[in-house]
């Protein structure tokens, strides 16, 4: 049962459980706060601020890993700190998305001739979306979060396509 | 059979008599027999970070605590260690504020100014006077910007939340003012040798004016808000003593150098761009406690304050930059410039062939000393006043790993 937009009238939707769920996990992207380095005062400390207040998209920083959705990689990843972040990837429940947020976290960025830097978090875990910038603005990480939550939303449809597509 | 309390590691071995290596393994649980009829109590080493939200950064400790009293912490640095002062032996000269933005990032002009400063030392270049004030006049800014995220930060660890959200809103404005001057909200690049990049926009002076009307106001709200909290104070007053003679032995610059009641300030007592014009205090503390750290810095926000005023009422006229070549080639030489950054001392010790390049570059950063102090002053202290520790002296993880 589902109130209708437009009409204000009770209707029925029909929706499969697996994206009824992924609906509901999309809006309700709660983050670790881990915060690496430059990245972490623009998209952990002024993204949960009073202007940019990602609270009301529903995402929101948790202290560990074993409540977090999303992992923020929001800084350079060393080759000493790439254990750490793999080791708390593997501590997030399911389902668990990344967000490899800036250049260093994409591809090592200014700091990529170091031979200590990982050449991006990706080496290390999945990464769902990438936010370009060296910081990126809050406004970008709040655009890389509507990307991560149009690829939740959209990937029981996807999975269904390409079960038709196979059979 | 030989008495188990010989083998028991006295308090406070694990930092301070440094009996173990670096090859055995820190964490683990040691039993230790206290009292007479042999009851043992466990003394547990607790892993601190380097994923922990009160840890500003990625600093990660190792704090032996018997109960929920802390007897040795150690700390662990390196887990952003990305070759700062390596990658700068390739850049250009013009390109080291690029690298020193990234070191400490929460007051990316100090950094810029440092590399500057050394930069115009070994070319031998004047500075024009209203690039100097114009360099002043960002970089009190970037200290109000820098010391907010202190404050928001600190008040967090202590349990509140509130002011974090007070502070990020008046942060907001003045990364749109440091935004427009520069064209970046964090990574300004804006302080190059010579001068600054560009000219102050149109109608700039009015907006900070504007701001700093409204910042007066919120300023003493932050201080009520925090520091007229009767639980933040029982909770940070006579935390975290450092008496004089430690922070000089640790090198401590800064608020955490004044808090001890040493009145060092490089603005004051090695004056550079402006700073010798302004007229400002340099507010010192008696008994170098957290509280002692907290009331500094709050001091040094209102004295920011004051000189941008200064800076803006006496902007003179003229250009904005020195001549400098395109590719700087300075002659061979080595020189040491500091600033005073938000932490404190931020040195770049700089080292020429003649080359395009600097041929050895040293980055002096504040908060390494002020890592190496937490293993002093942790023991005695209970746990839940570790993270109140950390805030206070205000590290900047960036630069102490480089």
């Amino acid at each position: 049962m589902a109130i209708d937009r437009f009409t204000g009238e009770h209707s029925v939707a029909f929706i499969r459980s697996e994206q009824l769920f992924d609906y509901a996990r999309s809006k309700s992207l709660w983050y670790m706060a881990f915060g690496i380095a430059c990245c972490a005062i623009e998209g952990l400390m002024h993204a949960s601020g009073p202007r940019f207040d990602f609270d009301r998209m529903g995402v929101f920083f948790r202290a560990s890993p074993r409540q977090a959705d999303v992992m923020i990689v929001a800084g350079t990843v060393n080759k000493k700190m790439a254990e750490t972040v793999k080791l708390l990837y593997d501590q997030m429940p399911e389902p668990k998305w990344v967000v490899a947020m800036g250049a260093c976290a994409s591809t090592g960025g200014p700091f990529r001739e170091y031979p200590n830097v990982v050449l991006g978090v990706d080496q290390v875990v999945p990464v769902d979306v990438y936010i370009p910038g060296c910081p990126p603005r809050p406004e970008s990480v709040q655009y890389g979060f509507i990307c991560l939550q149009d690829k939740i939303t959209k990937r029981t449809e996807e999975r269904l396509a390409a079960r038709r597509d196979r059979s | 059979m030989s008495d188990p309390r010989d083998d028991v590691i006295s308090v406070g071995a694990l930092a301070a008599e440094g009996t173990h290596s670096a090859g055995d393994p820190p964490a683990g649980i040691r039993r230790v027999p206290s009292g007479v009829d042999g009851l043992t109590t466990e003394h547990l080493i607790i892993n601190m970070g380097p994923q922990h939200p009160s840890t500003h950064g990625v600093l990660r400790l190792l704090i032996e605590v018997d109960g929920e009293e802390v007897l040795a912490a150690e700390t662990s640095l390196g887990y952003l260690h990305r070759g700062i002062e390596k990658l700068a032996e390739s850049r250009k000269y013009h390109q080291l504020g690029t690298l020193m933005d990234r070191g400490d990032y929460v007051s990316g002009m100090h950094g810029e100014q440092a590399a500057a400063l050394a930069t115009e030392k070994l070319l031998e270049v004047t500075v024009p006077d209203k690039a100097r004030y114009i360099r002043t006049l960002v970089a009190e800014l970037t200290r109000l910007a820098s010391h907010l995220v202190w404050y928001g930060t600190f008040g967090l660890d202590t349990g509140a939340m509130g002011q974090f959200l007070y502070a990020v809103r008046d942060r907001e404005v003045l990364l749109d003012i440091l935004e427009e001057i520069s064209g970046q909200r964090m990574m300004f690049n804006y302080i190059r040798p010579g001068g600054v990049v560009a000219d102050l926009p149109v109608g700039i002076e009015k907006k900070i004016l504007d701001f700093l009307t409204d910042f007066d106001v919120h300023l003493e709200e932050h201080h009520a808000l925090l520091g007229g909290n009767e639980i933040f104070q029982m909770r940070v007053k006579g935390i975290g003593t450092i008496s004089r003679e430690m922070a000089l032995a640790f090198a401590l610059s800064g608020a955490n150098l004044r808090a001890t009641g040493v009145g060092f300030d490089v603005r004051r007592d090695r004056p550079y761009d402006a700073y010798p014009d302004l007229d400002f205090d340099v507010p010192v503390g008696s008994t170098g406690d957290a509280w002692d750290r907290y009331m500094v810095r709050m001091e040094e926000m209102r004295q920011s304050v004051r000189m941008v005023r200064q800076c803006i009422e006496g902007m003179p006229e003229g250009d904005f930059t020195a001549k400098v070549p395109k590719v700087i080639r300075p002659a061979e030489g080595e020189v040491y410039a500091s600033v005073e950054s938000s932490r404190g001392e931020t040195g770049v010790h700089l080292v020429s062939d003649g080359s395009p390049e600097p041929y050895r570059y040293h980055y002096r950063g504040p908060s390494l000393f002020a890592c190496q102090v937490l293993e002093e002053i942790l023991p005695g202290h209970l746990l839940a006043d570790v993270v109140m520790m950390i805030g206070s002296l205000d590290i900047m993880l960036g630069e102490a790993d480089r």
